[in-house]
């Protein structure tokens, strides 16, 4: 049942990062193209997006636990230092040159394109390579506290 | 490339997206970023972990298998670069998102609706370098 509600879930982001224009490079990349050839779609999807998730959670948080879960799994970090900032600067650096981010490639791979899932087999390769060099200096610096999870 | 504005769809797709991240908050309690997804589906905590991670996973894939079903068509994937380029921005979006803890889903969308100001200068930052790389490759080394 959790898993069923689940990839119900699943479906609904995929369809609106389908509908939306989010899996679609030479749209994302239009709309950060201002000097070129814009297309301000996207800001339709993250508003869309916001506003909705803003209500949802709002509803769904005041709650005391999810109806399928013990307890709600809310990220504790609250420091903004080098490591979110230089790692949201390189994701743009990414986003820019590829025109894809995780959230607009994940479901484009069910298109059974080669090309999408090359992106992916790169993000996937970017995400371990970066997990097993976080998780060696953690180990090698035990006094300092390891990652916060990633979102 | 010109692509065609579709304020409508966008719209409505960006509402699937937030109701999609409120069920998926209401029912399992978990934020719907698809770093944190996709990060976890590799090096999950146990299998039950694992098993809501490959549910939501199988579903987004599933998405433009129903597009094509209920259309007759794929929707639309216009990729305007070479493969080298989506190998290598592939990679340096992975190294961001897991320094960053989160992408576009994750602090965009989820991190904003709760109002974390983590995901306020995290989303801020990528939304300027994304647009400085783009008019550098664009209007710079190709212009």
């Amino acid at each position: 049942m959790p898993y069923l509600v689940v990839y119900l879930a699943g479906l609904l982001f995929g369809l609106g990062i389908m509908i939306s224009g989010m899996a679609n490079p030479a749209k994302v990349i239009n709309f950060f193209d201002v000097f070129g050839t814009w297309d301000p779609s996207l800001i339709f999807v993250m508003g869309g997006a916001l506003l909705t998730t803003l209500l949802g959670y709002r509803v769904v948080l005041a709650r005391e636990r999810p109806w399928l879960g013990d307890r709600f799994h809310l990220p504790t970090s609250r420091v903004i230092d080098t490591r979110l900032v230089a790692g949201a600067a390189i994701f743009g650096v990414g986003w820019g040159i590829a025109g894809f981010c995780p959230g607009g490639a994940l479901p484009a791979l069910g298109s059974g394109r080669a090309d999408v899932a090359l992106f992916v087999a790169a993000l996937a390769a970017g995400i371990l390579t970066t997990r097993a060099v976080l998780e060696h200096r953690a180990r090698q610096t035990t006094d300092k506290p390891t990652s916060p999870g990633a979102r | 490339m010109e692509t065609a504005f579709t304020p409508g769809l966008s719209a409505i797709g960006g509402v699937l997206i937030g109701l999609a991240a409120t069920l998926l908050m209401a029912s399992i309690g978990r934020i719907a970023g698809a770093t944190g997804i996709l990060a976890g589906f590799f090096a999950p905590a146990n299998a039950g972990d694992w098993m809501w991670r490959a549910a939501m996973l199988a579903g987004m894939v599933s998405a433009p298998l129903l597009v094509h079903a209920a259309t007759g068509e794929m929707p639309a994937i216009t990729i305007p670069v070479p493969n080298w380029a989506l190998a290598i921005g592939g990679f340096i979006v992975g190294v961001g998102v897991v320094l960053a803890s989160g992408c576009t889903s994750g602090h965009g969308v989820c991190g904003l609706a709760r109002l974390s100001p983590r995901s306020l200068v995290a989303t801020l930052t990528f939304m300027i370098t994304t647009a400085v790389t783009v008019f550098v490759i664009r209007h710079v080394i190709a212009g």
